[in-house]
C-alpha cells in the first residue's frame, strides 16, 4: 500500500483552504473522514434508515443489522470479549461520564480516594472531581516528571487500599506522553481498584486491544479515527457493566415497565436510553473497516516516521519551545510556544499559509498550569499526513516569526 | 485574508507598548475576565468620579489582538463619561462585528476593523471591551449602595 495515495481518499483535503493547499495537522481535535465513510453514511439513509429494535417489518431488521454490526466490527477492533461490552455513547465525554454517574457513584464513599493524574483533559478530570466532592472522596494527582511522563514509583505510591478509581489518559492530548496503562491497571488491580482509560487520543493511531491492557474501562470517540462526530464507545467488562445502573432512562432500554418500578434490558442496550445515533454507528463501523485495512500496526510506524521528522525539523527553529517528551516516548502530536508570538497570532499566520493547527489551552487547564504557559500550539498528525505538510509547518513557522519580529519592527 | 488587515502597525505598536497597563490603588473598582476558550485573562481597574473614568489601567496575558485591544481602549474611554464610554463599547461591537458603517469616527480603534475578517479572533477584541462593561456595571451598583 502506498501510504501517500491515502491522502486521495479523503476529499476535504483536495480543497484549497485561503487559496493554498490545505495542510490538515489538527488530527488530534478531530480526524477527516475518507469517502468510504461518507458514502456509508450516504448509503444507510438511502437504503437502510429505519429505528433500531422495533420494527418488525425488514427495513428495520436491516438498520437493527447494520447498527449491531458495528458494534461487533468495534469490539473485533479493540480486542473485547463480546460486543455486549461496547456501549455507543456521543463520545469520550460521555463515556467517562457514564462510568462516574454509574459506577462511580455506587462505588465511591466517603473517604475513599480516586486517583488520576494532572495530564487529563477535562473530561476525564472533572467528572471524578465532582464525584470525589459529591461524595467526601479524596481526589489524588499522580505527579508528573518534568518530561511531562509518569514514574510507575509514584503511581505505586498513590495508589493504596483505599482507592476505588484510577482514571488515566493512554495518551495525552497536549504533551503526546504515551501512558504505561498495563502497568498501571495491573497496580490498581492488586489494590482492588478499578482502572478506567481515556483512549481518546490512543485508539485512532495505534492497535489497542483491551483484554491485553486488562483495563475495566475504555473510551473513546469515533470522529477522531476517521468516523462521525457524535458517536463513541464506552468498552466495559461485562462484570461491571452487567451490575451497573443505567443512566438514561426512557425507550429502548427497558425489558418491563410498570406503574410504580421498570427492569432493565440486559447491558449494552441498558445504557443506551432514546434512539441511538444510528448512522453515527454504521460510519463508524465503516470507519473501523478502513482503519482495520490499512492496518492499525502500519498506520502507528507511518505516525512514529512523521513525528521524529517533525520534532528533527521542528529543532531547526531555535524560537521554538517544545513541551512534553522526547520523540521516541511520544505518539503524533507535538505541543509548543514560538518565543515572543502569541499562539493565536501562530495559528492566524499559520491558516494563512493553509496550515491548520490548535492554539489554545487543550481543555487541560490544571495542565497548562503545571507548564506555566497560559496557552500552547499544538499540531498532530494522522495517516493522511506527509512529511510536506511537516515542511509546510516548518515554513510557516518560520514566517510566523518573520512577520512579527518585522511587524513589531 | 491578508495578514497585513488584521495586523495593522497601530495594533502592533499598541501591543508591543501597551498604554494604561497597571493597577490603580484601592477603591478603583476592579474585575476580572477570562476567554475560557483560549485562556486570555485581564484584570481591569477602573476609577470613576461623578460620573467621568478619571482613571482606568489594566493587567494581562493575551495575544497580540487582545493587548492591543485593551491598551486601545483604556485610551479611547478615559476622560469620557462613563454614558459615552458605554455608547463606544456599543459601537466598537458594531465595528468588530462588521457591523458599522462610515459614520462614526472611531480614531485609532478604526485599525480593528480588519477583526471582523477573522471570526477566529472576534472574542481576543472584545474581552477588554467586556471588562469595561462588567466594570461600570461594578461602578454603578456601588454607587447606588454609597447613595442610599
Amino acid at each position: 500500500m502506498n501510504l501517500r495515495e491515502i491522502r486521495n481518499d479523503f476529499p476535504i483535503l483536495a480543497r484549497p483552504m485561503n487559496g493554498r493547499r490545505l495542510v490538515y495537522l489538527d488530527s488530534a481535535a478531530t480526524s477527516q473522514k475518507p469517502l468510504a465513510v461518507i458514502e456509508r453514511i450516504a448509503r444507510y439513509y438511502r437504503e437502510e434508515n429505519a429505528n433500531v429494535h422495533r420494527g418488525v417489518y425488514a427495513l428495520a431488521a436491516k438498520a437493527t443489522d447494520a447498527y449491531e454490526g458495528a458494534r461487533e466490527k468495534v469490539a473485533r477492533f479493540i480486542g473485547a470479549g463480546s460486543a455486549a461490552e461496547v456501549v455507543f455513547t456521543r463520545g469520550t465525554t460521555e463515556a467517562l461520564n457514564l462510568v462516574a454517574s454509574s459506577l462511580g457513584r455506587r462505588l465511591v464513599e466517603e473517604g475513599d480516594e480516586i486517583v488520576i493524574t494532572p495530564m487529563e483533559h477535562h473530561s476525564n478530570l472533572i467528572p471524578w472531581q465532582q464525584l470525589a466532592i459529591a461524595k467526601g472522596a479524596v481526589l489524588k494527582y499522580i505527579p508528573l516528571r518534568a518530561d511531562g511522563t509518569l514514574d510507575m514509583a509514584d503511581v505505586e505510591r498513590e495508589v493504596t487500599d483505599r482507592t476505588k478509581i484510577v482514571a488515566v489518559a493512554h495518551v495525552s492530548n497536549v504533551l503526546g506522553t504515551v501512558n504505561p496503562v498495563k502497568e498501571i491497571a495491573a497496580v490498581a488491580h492488586r489494590h482492588g481498584a478499578v482502572i478506567v482509560v481515556d483512549a481518546a487520543q490512543s485508539v485512532p493511531h495505534q492497535p489497542v486491544n483491551v483484554s491485553e491492557l486488562d483495563c475495566d474501562f475504555l473510551a473513546f470517540s469515533g470522529h477522531k479515527m476517521c468516523g462521525p462526530t457524535g458517536i463513541g464507545v464506552l468498552y466495559g467488562k461485562r462484570r461491571w457493566l452487567s451490575e451497573m445502573e443505567p443512566v438514561y432512562y426512557g425507550g429502548e432500554m427497558i425489558e418491563v415497565v410498570e406503574l410504580y418500578r421498570s427492569t432493565w434490558k440486559e447491558t449494552p442496550w441498558r445504557f443506551e436510553g432514546g434512539t441511538p445515533n444510528i448512522a453515527g454507528a454504521v460510519g463508524l463501523g465503516a470507519a473501523v473497516d478502513y482503519l482495520m485495512d490499512i492496518g492499525m500496526e502500519v498506520i502507528h510506524r507511518r505516525e512514529r516516521e512523521l513525528i521524529e521528522y517533525a520534532m528533527e525539523r521542528l529543532a531547526e527553529l531555535p524560537d521554538l519551545e517544545i513541551y512534553g517528551p522526547a520523540a521516541d516516548r511520544r505518539a503524533g502530536l507535538v505541543t509548543f510556544n514560538l518565543k515572543g508570538v502569541h499562539p493565536h497570532d501562530v495559528a492566524t499566520v499559520l491558516d494563512a499559509e493553509g496550515v491548520a493547527i490548535r492554539a489554545g489551552h487543550h481543555c487541560a487547564q490544571p495542565l497548562m498550569r503545571w507548564l506555566g504557559a497560559a496557552a500552547t500550539a499544538r499540531a498532530s498528525v494522522y495517516l493522511y499526513n506527509t512529511e510536506e505538510d511537516v515542511d509546510a509547518l516548518v515554513a510557516a513557522l518560520a514566517k510566523a516569526k518573520e512577520y512579527f519580529t518585522h511587524a513589531i519592527g | 485574508m491578508p495578514l497585513d488587515d488584521l495586523y495593522r502597525q497601530v495594533i502592533m505598536d499598541h501591543y508591543q507598548h501597551p498604554r494604561n497597563r497597571g493597577t490603580l490603588g484601592d477603591g478603583a473598582v476592579s474585575v476580572h475576565l477570562h476567554n475560557p476558550t483560549c485562556g486570555d485573562e485581564i484584570t481591569l481597574q477602573l476609577a470613576v468620579e461623578g460620573d467621568v473614568v478619571r482613571d482606568i489601567r489594566f493587567e494581562g496575558i493575551g495575544c497580540s489582538i487582545s493587548i492591543a485591544s485593551a491598551s486601545m481602549m483604556t485610551e479611547a474611554v478615559k476622560g469620557k463619561s462613563v454614558k459615552d464610554a458605554l455608547s463606544l463599547a456599543e459601537s466598537f461591537h458594531r465595528l468588530i462585528r462588521g457591523e458599522e458603517e462610515d459614520e462614526e469616527d472611531l480614531g485609532d480603534l478604526e485599525a480593528l476593523r480588519g477583526v471582523s475578517k477573522f471570526p477566529a479572533r472576534v472574542k481576543c477584541a472584545l474581552l477588554a471591551w467586556n471588562a469595561l462593561e462588567r466594570a461600570t456595571r461594578a461602578d454603578g451598583e456601588r454607587q447606588d449602595e454609597t447613595n442610599h
